[in-house]
């Protein structure tokens, strides 16, 4: 007995998917688990799906990533609601027998049902394998079309895979699916790593800097500020120390180091102690630590007449030699500036000059040392130790390393532009603590605002670690390519971090929903797009996936070229 | 084995009457019959038990008997006087050997026999429900009644019962989408 009527197909839940619209040997993508058909929806808005019977919306979560099947195209998208509706609007007021699980059951997904709402962001190629990559979608599935969870494959798709030379940095929400990024794009742009305090921030980090190691895209440098990257770091809610860079690369990785007692206090060896001579420091240093040192404008610009006075090299000393005399208000007669603003810099600048890393000259140009260890596609680690708390210190030793290592590398790139040199290769800067160098009132002069600006134009990028982005130059924010951000809940923090994206509003729901540990909001140039990554482990299994400090394919390439080329 | 339980005596597009052959032999409330030759189905909607001659109301004639059987014994007449009929509603037909539920294009002709369909019949016509939108929307005021009572009897025919049960609600959910009490109702009616 045949019937021809299959009107009631869908209804009685015994619906083929395959054939649904399709014919089923054009689908070779797998595909995840089915979950409803799109009812209704607009570009704008996304599209409504309405769930099967036997799916519950209590297995859906917002952020889950959702296939839609269309008739010529595969959409790939986000959940970014979840509803119940009901065909009958009077049912709300109708008393129903909740303890007749027949009734119930038989209400549920029929008359009763979930929707989610899915805003489909690209547009996969229907074959795997298939040259063409996802696409932004610029329409949306027809009426009917079938949604499924993404699969595996999907993800890879989107993502890339970590065959394809991607760095597996965790799994997308309620998938254990790799998700990962592609670190040649991610230097490509500034990155910036935000998050409150204890949410994972450092380790996120590390694991990304553990990325770049692995595969050579760039050499990084990296301002450790509380030593934490070099040797090794500290796990503080399970109370255990993790493996730092130089643990895993050996080689690869050179640590520098401010504080050469504290090192030898915590029983390691650096490659290099850096020394910053009285000669290295610029008058627009001192403007830098106007804040931090408490210097008024008039006492900070007094080091630009200083300098016109006794010469580049020995202002600060001459400088710091007179004030020791008791000759600092012929000086400041003579360079016709407040003898006050000139008493309170000598104040601050010997107080400053006291640290341990500083003296009075030095030969040794730290910079040309960490360029040339960098030139070898080594990374650098400068740890603070005991400096790394005075932030003066910090600020000031970062901003004149990079101002000369900028300085090298912009004349590198205009050789090779000239084509007298080969290209610089791509550094990665790393700062902490990024709202001191990078706020409104100081970001035009920082050579850390310049680099955010000029982008990539000179192979240098960022990578900035901050947990109040709020107090970043929204100039420079804005030029920050890709974003890591762990969980916020300052208004003004999430604001910053969502500047200048499209679907603020929709992440930033998501944002202020991460959990406390492990989970980052990542969006930006080097995703197709914004994605919630349970962010990868880092502990004794992800030690053994570091292929013994090796050069990567790339490396070895570079080198060879280097040597022979 | 198919039991002739009457004949049609009326006709119409959507419903016929049959009269049975024996006194109160009708089939029961919701249960699937056939006639012949065209093969039309149906689901008894109304059974009616009255006298044959409209002029002549039935009287009670009990008051001296000791039990009911004995006013049957007593008046032996009453069986030739009363006559059982009963309504069924047309919930599809066969057509060139394929079963169509939707109302065929003539009524059974008057003096067509009445089958009670087999267990294996009611189980293999009602493997599709469409027949439950041509019942909903009999007009009858006791459509939910007839609708709840056939698939409890065609329930007893399948053997995954439950599974045809909830095959008949979410039937039931998409016809009567709007209208969530009805629903509710012959959902309770149908509750195991």
């Amino acid at each position: 007995m045949t019937l021809p009527n299959n009107l009631n197909r869908e209804s009685n839940g015994n619906s083929n998917p395959e054939t649904n619209g399709v014919d089923s040997h054009q689908i070779v993508a797998q595909r995840g688990q089915p979950l409803g058909m799109v009812i209704e929806g607009s570009v704008s808005n996304g599209v409504e799906v309405r769930l099967d019977p036997g799916v519950s919306v209590e297995q859906i979560k917002v952020g889950t990533f959702v296939t839609l099947q269309g008739t010529d195209n595969r959409f790939f998208g986000v959940v970014t609601d979840i509803g119940l509706g009901s065909t009958d609007p009077r049912m709300k007021f109708t008393p129903l027998p909740s303890d007749d699980p027949f009734v119930i059951q038989a209400l549920q997904g029929t008359v009763a049902f979930g929707t989610i709402s899915v805003l489909p962001q690209l547009t996969l190629p229907d074959v795997v394998g298939d040259e063409q990559g996802p696409a932004a979608a610029k329409s949306i599935p027809a009426h009917f079309s079938r949604a499924y969870t993404a699969s595996q494959e999907d993800v890879e798709t989107v993502f890339g895979s970590e065959e394809d030379g991607n760095f597996w940095i965790g799994s997308p929400l309620d998938m254990e699916t790799k998700l990962c990024l592609d670190l040649g794009e991610l230097v490509k742009r500034s990155m910036g790593v935000f998050g409150k305090s204890g949410t994972g921030k450092t380790f996120l980090t590390r694991l990304l800097l553990t990325g770049i190691v692995q595969s050579g895209q760039a050499s990084s440098l990296i301002f450790d500020m509380h030593s934490e990257y070099g040797w090794q770091g500290q796990d503080t809610d399970k109370g255990v120390t993790v493996k730092g860079l130089k643990q895993l690369f050996g080689a690869k990785v050179s640590t520098f180091t401010l504080d050469e007692e504290h090192s030898r206090r915590r029983g390691l060896s650096t490659d290099e102690t850096v020394k910053i001579g009285y000669n290295h420091i610029e008058p627009e240093d001192v403007e830098l630590l106007r804040e931090s040192l408490n210097l008024s404008e008039v006492a900070a610009s007094a080091a630009y007449n200083l300098r016109e006075k006794f010469g580049e090299d020995n202002w600060l000393k001459e400088f710091l030699d007179a004030g020791k005399n008791g000759s600092l208000l012929e000086l400041a007669e003579e360079l016709q500036v407040n003898a006050g603003a000139l008493r309170a810099l000598y104040n601050r600048m010997g107080r400053f000059t006291r640290h341990g890393f500083m003296v009075e000259h030095s030969r040794v140009d730290t910079a040309a040392q960490m360029i040339e260890h960098l030139e070898r596609g080594q990374h650098v680690v400068l740890e603070f130790g005991r400096y790394g708390d005075d932030e003066a210190a910090y600020i000031l030793v970062s901003n004149l390393l990079t101002r000369r290592i900028h300085r090298k590398y912009v004349e590198a790139k205009e050789s090779a532009m000239g084509g007298a040199g080969k290209e610089p290769r791509p550094l990665v800067i790393v700062i902490e603590e990024a709202h001191k160098f990078l706020n409104s009132a100081v970001a035009s002069q920082t050579i850390f605002g310049i680099i955010a600006r000029e982008l990539r134009k000179y192979n240098v990028t960022l990578m900035v670690i901050d947990q109040r982005p709020s107090g970043i130059d929204s100039e420079v924010l804005s030029q920050v390519g890709t974003r890591f951000s762990c969980l916020l809940d300052n208004e003004r923090d999430i604001d910053a971090v969502l500047s200048g994206t499209s679907g603020s509003r929709a992440l930033r729901s998501v944002l202020s929903r991460l959990e406390s540990k492990q989970q980052a909001l990542v969006f930006g140039h080097a995703l197709p797009l914004p994605v919630v990554v349970r962010v990868r482990e880092y502990g004794t299994a992800f030690y053994e996936t570091i292929q013994g400090g090796g050069d990567s394919d790339e490396e070895k390439k570079r080198k060879v070229d280097e040597l022979f080329g | 084995m198919e039991r002739r339980v009457g004949e049609v005596v009326e006709s119409t597009s959507t419903s016929f009457m049959a009269q049975c052959y024996q006194l109160e032999g009708a089939p029961a409330l919701g249960g699937l019959v056939r006639t012949d030759s065209p093969d039309i189905y149906g689901v008894v909607g109304t059974v009616t038990t009255e006298p044959l001659d409209s002029a002549r109301p039935v009287l009670a004639r009990g008051e001296g008997a000791d039990s009911e059987e004995d006013v049957i014994r007593d008046n032996p007449q009453l069986a030739r006087l009363l006559t059982s009929r009963f309504e069924v509603y047309i919930a599809g037909h066969i057509e060139d050997g394929v079963t169509r539920q939707y109302l065929p294009p003539r009524p059974p002709r008057v003096h067509s026999f009445v089958y009670a369909c087999s267990p294996e019949e009611i189980a293999g016509f009602t493997s599709h429900l469409d027949l439950l939108r041509l019942l909903l929307n009999s007009d009858v005021s006791h459509a939910d009644e007839i609708v709840g009572a056939c698939i409890r009897q065609a329930a007893t025919s399948h053997d995954q019962p439950n599974y045809f049960l909830a095959q008949a609600c979410r039937t039931l959910a998409v016809e009567l989408a709007a209208d969530v009490a009805r629903l509710n109702a012959i959902l309770r009616r149908i509750s195991p």
